[in-house]
């Protein structure tokens, strides 16, 4: 057992498989000797020299492009966008291409390719460096997403996105990248399972990436009021874990969706959905979705955490349905 | 440069099944038998074939929306082509592509693609997997002059220039951007001169005359597989039809379009190799004639082929299986 940061199981997670398979480069801006603009690949390209840990200009159609294309034939490529709000200028290849190629082509290309995508507001980078842009990818076929929380999902999961045939976004919440947390196993953690994080009878918080820890901080609270609150972070987005969100359902009956992506058409409204079709009968109270304000991230720190779902949102939420 | 009279035969053979295979997706398309959209090649057989015999199997393309050349210059089988035109079962892409996406891992063709400039991005990851293996395969990236106004161009021209990458960027500049032509799209007349800004070669070629564009397209890939980095390669032709079939092309000047009829690569070259003891007229006959039988043949295998169950457009999506996607 060991204790690492966030950002030392991402860099844990990607180093393990470059030292077995020479197919696994890693490319993006400032990647190299600079380390990565987090500096999740530090040390990096000491280790693996500048041929696999490759800074790239700022062009991030060729960076998604360069992966679709190594990916097709034959590396395991792992791209980095410097913020995944830049994601818009390498849509193209994400969307048209790596989500595509499989199957356009009836089955004939395989696109082991992650994309790495920092993702998430508070760091007082405003409106084009701080969005949560899952619900774009997640509404992709052909694409599997993740999101995790915790150093030890960041670094199982990232092995599996390694290993996996199909491109894999991978978010990565800049405010996580601090965190502190055991890892226990440098397994891979497959792509598709959630996980409780914290049990409980009363209510439901289905949630994922950085509210997994606010939410906790509400069960916490909720507790010594004796309101058992059931938190359930979902780490992969594509494949969903519908059976948990089951399971979570027909044990509290009460659900609370928390994002910090903004609400409209976020992927909470997917998961709402889900549980609205399939588990209605299990349900004792509406749904509720808990999202970021409807608006571009604000810059000023005061409007910034006036954005961001808070847990005195999540408790209000919680609160509601109780 | 000597070039080779089998060779010469060999490229006027491809260039004459390509110019019948589109003659054939003209004509089965106006028909009705060949669904969604088709591109057509026509005018611009010369390039394909010259620059992909500068090929193995073991080098790679990427292609465009204008592709069917493309793939069957690098050796694509032309039943199987058919087939997926036809939208069946058996077609190279279990009638999930099409056209515009034909794809052979094996012959090292990375898909036509429908969006205009992205190949180009595609051609760089190509052209890194061959750096980071340390092989000497080099990739081709054909593209056309409306493509050159992407982002992505720029983008990859850029990375493959400073990074050295083993790409020849092939130019069709068939002087249209769908209705667009190109003293319209761009303010330069030669796209080659492009090539400067990212320090790499840029070498402009009669692009229906095979010869000249096997002599520039070799010494491209030579340079390209002794790693001294990409060229691009701007090779002038036409589009004889519309962006599309469907498309009457009423944006042409009728005195250009006669101009470059009159150039049409394919009667050019047929009698340059009679001229030139290459080839008898018998044997340009029979080597047409042969190219027409091949046609025919992928008609009635693509026609005597099944229509794909609908159960099978819930596979492939992903490599493994998601029961999600069985759902609607």
């Amino acid at each position: 057992m060991s204790t690492m940061t966030f950002l030392e199981a991402l860099r844990e997670g990607m180093s393990i498989r470059m030292r077995t398979d020479p197919n696994v480069v890693l490319f993006g801006e400032d990647v190299g000797a600079f380390g990565g603009c987090f500096g999740v690949s530090a040390g990096m390209f000491a280790e693996f020299g500048a041929e696999r840990v490759r800074d790239t200009p700022i062009s991030e159609g060729a960076i998604v492009g360069c992966a679709v294309g190594a990916a097709a034939t034959g590396l395991r490529p792992i791209a980095e966008l410097m913020f995944c709000d830049f994601l818009t200028v390498g849509m193209d290849q994400l969307v048209n291409q790596a989500a595509k190629m499989r199957y356009m082509f009836g089955g004939k290309i395989s696109m082991p390719m992650v994309l790495r995508l920092p993702a998430g507001a508070g760091t007082g980078a405003a409106a084009q460096h701080s969005q949560s842009l899952e619900a774009w990818v997640t509404h992709v076929p052909g694409l599997k997403v993740v999101y995790p929380s915790s150093p030890q999902d960041a670094l199982g999961l990232m092995l599996a996105a390694i290993d996996d045939d199909n491109p894999v976004v991978f978010f990565e919440h800049k405010l996580l990248l601090g965190v502190k947390g055991e890892v226990d196993s440098k397994e891979p953690i497959p792509i598709g399972k959630g996980k409780v994080v914290r049990e409980g009878k009363d209510v439901s918080i289905i949630t994922y990436g950085k509210q997994v820890y606010d939410s906790l901080a509400v069960a916490e609270a909720l507790a010594k009021e004796g309101v058992e609150v059931e938190v359930v972070d979902l780490r992969s987005l594509y494949p969903l874990d519908k059976d948990l969100i089951g399971e979570t359902i027909a044990k509290t009956h009460k659900a609370v969706i928390v994002t910090e992506a903004v609400k409209r058409g976020g992927y909470g409204g997917e998961i709402s959905a889900i549980i609205a079709e399939e588990f209605f009968d299990q349900l004792d109270a509406p749904i509720v979705r808990v999202g970021g304000l409807n608006t571009p991230v604000p810059f000023s720190p005061v409007l910034e955490q006036y954005f961001i779902p808070n847990d005195k949102d999540i408790m209000q939420a919680v609160r509601s349905v109780l | 440069m000597a070039i080779a009279k089998d060779l010469m035969r060999d490229l006027y053979k491809q260039m004459r099944l390509i110019r019948e295979f589109e003659s054939a997706a003209q004509r089965l398309f106006a028909s009705g038998k060949i669904p969604g959209f088709v591109h057509l090649y026509i005018g611009e057989e010369a390039i394909a074939p010259a620059v992909c015999a500068c090929l193995t199997d073991e080098d790679y393309i990427t292609s465009t929306h204008r592709g069917h050349g493309h793939v069957l210059a690098k050796g694509a089988d032309i039943k199987l082509m058919m087939a997926e035109l036809f939208g069946k079962a058996t077609g190279y892409c279990k009638g999930k592509g099409g056209s515009m996406h034909i794809a052979d891992r094996d012959k090292g063709i990375l898909g036509a693609n429908g969006i205009v400039g992205a190949g180009h991005c595609i051609s760089c990851g190509a052209g890194l997997s061959i750096k980071v293996k340390g092989t000497d395969q080099v990739c081709v990236c054909f593209f056309g002059d409306g493509s050159t106004n992407q982002g992505t161009f720029h983008e990859s021209l850029n990375m493959a220039s400073i990074w050295k990458l083993p790409i020849v960027f092939v130019c069709e500049n068939n002087h249209y951007g769908i209705s667009m032509s190109q003293d319209r799209h761009q303010a330069i007349k030669d796209i080659a001169d492009r090539g400067a800004s990212y320090n790499i070669p840029g070498i402009s070629v009669d692009g229906n005359d095979p010869l000249a564009v096997y002599e520039a397209a070799s010494e491209a890939v030579r340079r390209a597989r002794e790693g001294k980095g990409p060229t691009l390669l701007e090779c002038k032709t036409y589009r004889q039809r519309g962006h599309f079939e469907g498309d009457p092309g009423t944006y042409k000047p009728k005195e250009e379009q006669a101009g470059w009829l009159s150039k049409d690569p394919l009667p050019l070259f047929a009698a340059f190799l009679v001229e030139n003891n290459v080839l008898t007229q018998d044997e340009i006959k029979a080597i047409d004639d042969s190219a027409l039988a091949e046609i025919e043949a992928a008609i009635e295998f693509a026609d005597a082929q099944p229509i794909p169950e609908v159960e099978s457009a819930v596979v492939d999506v992903y490599s493994d299986i998601i029961e999600e996607v069985r759902s609607r």
